[in-house]
């Protein structure tokens, strides 16, 4: 499990595509197959940093798509070679990680 | 130089370390644990912000690729990834995004730091068709929206 990041800087705004490896299973689809709501799992946070700096803080719910793609941009004090750090957590508390460089 | 590079990647590596304590903005799913439960709508949306009365303004949204207008209805051949493209000009402190379609209203909810440039791509899974709405807390304190009525041809929450 990780993130894919992809950041590219352009006329002082760094534009951010990410991609989050995960089945996001919901309630309803965990009931269908394992007959437990509570096998449901799905990201509930993720943030990202660059420079020490949090740059993105979003809650999620079960209802971002499997494996979701994500866009988000970002400005001040960033250049070409920073590195854009991803984290997130799902339900159960496991957590994946992803960088990139911004180009 | 090697002094400045060997404090940005100590500053780096130290970020990495404490990233889940740090993390200064707000975890909405701890905060407000009712949003993600609310099976209705304006119930996401009143214990998200407290109140559902928004300004229907200041808020672009984009689903599925079809320019939001008044009264059309946007089909998404695939309810499983619905593009999702919102943006505001306004300041603003939470973004969330919120839909009926789904058993549960919330999608996500951003905390806006003050590097964001509040513009945002996601996919969002809806099993029927529903409305979309995005909700903007200014630091003014007063809520703007924007919404769209959405058409699922495929339901995305069968799997």
């Amino acid at each position: 499990m990780g993130i894919k990041v992809k950041a590219k800087l352009k006329g002082g705004i760094v534009k951010v595509k990410a991609m989050a490896k995960h089945s996001m299973t919901t309630y309803n689809q965990a009931e269908k197959k394992t007959g437990d709501r509570e096998n449901a799992n799905f990201i509930t946070h993720i943030t990202g940093t660059c420079n020490g700096e949090t740059i993105f803080d979003m809650s999620t719910s079960q209802f971002l798509s499997k494996n979701p793609i994500f866009k988000f941009q970002f400005k001040g004090d960033f250049k070409k070679g920073d590195k854009v750090l991803m984290s997130f957590v799902d339900r159960k508390g496991k957590t994946g990680k992803g960088k990139g460089k911004i180009k | 130089m090697e002094r400045r590079k060997f404090l940005s990647l100590t500053l780096g590596a130290l970020a990495l370390a404490v990233v889940p304590a740090s993390v200064k903005a707000e975890d909405f799913r701890k905060s407000k644990p009712a949003v993600w439960s609310a099976h209705k709508m304006d119930d996401a949306i009143q214990a998200m912000f407290g109140t559902t009365t928004t300004i229907e303004k200041g808020v672009k949204l984009k689903a599925a690729n079809v320019s939001f207008d008044a009264g059309n209805m946007a089909t998404a051949a695939n309810g499983g990834a619905i593009p999702v493209d919102f943006s505001t000009k306004i300041p603003a402190k939470t973004i969330a995004v919120f839909q009926d379609a789904n058993p549960e209203s919330a999608v996500c909810a951003y905390s806006i730091g003050k590097y964001d440039v509040t513009d945002y791509s996601i996919k969002i899974k809806m099993g029927n068709p529903g409305s979309i709405k995005v909700v903007v807390l200014g630091t003014d304190g007063k809520l703007y929206s924007a919404t769209q009525k959405l058409n699922v041809a495929k339901g995305g929450c069968e799997g």
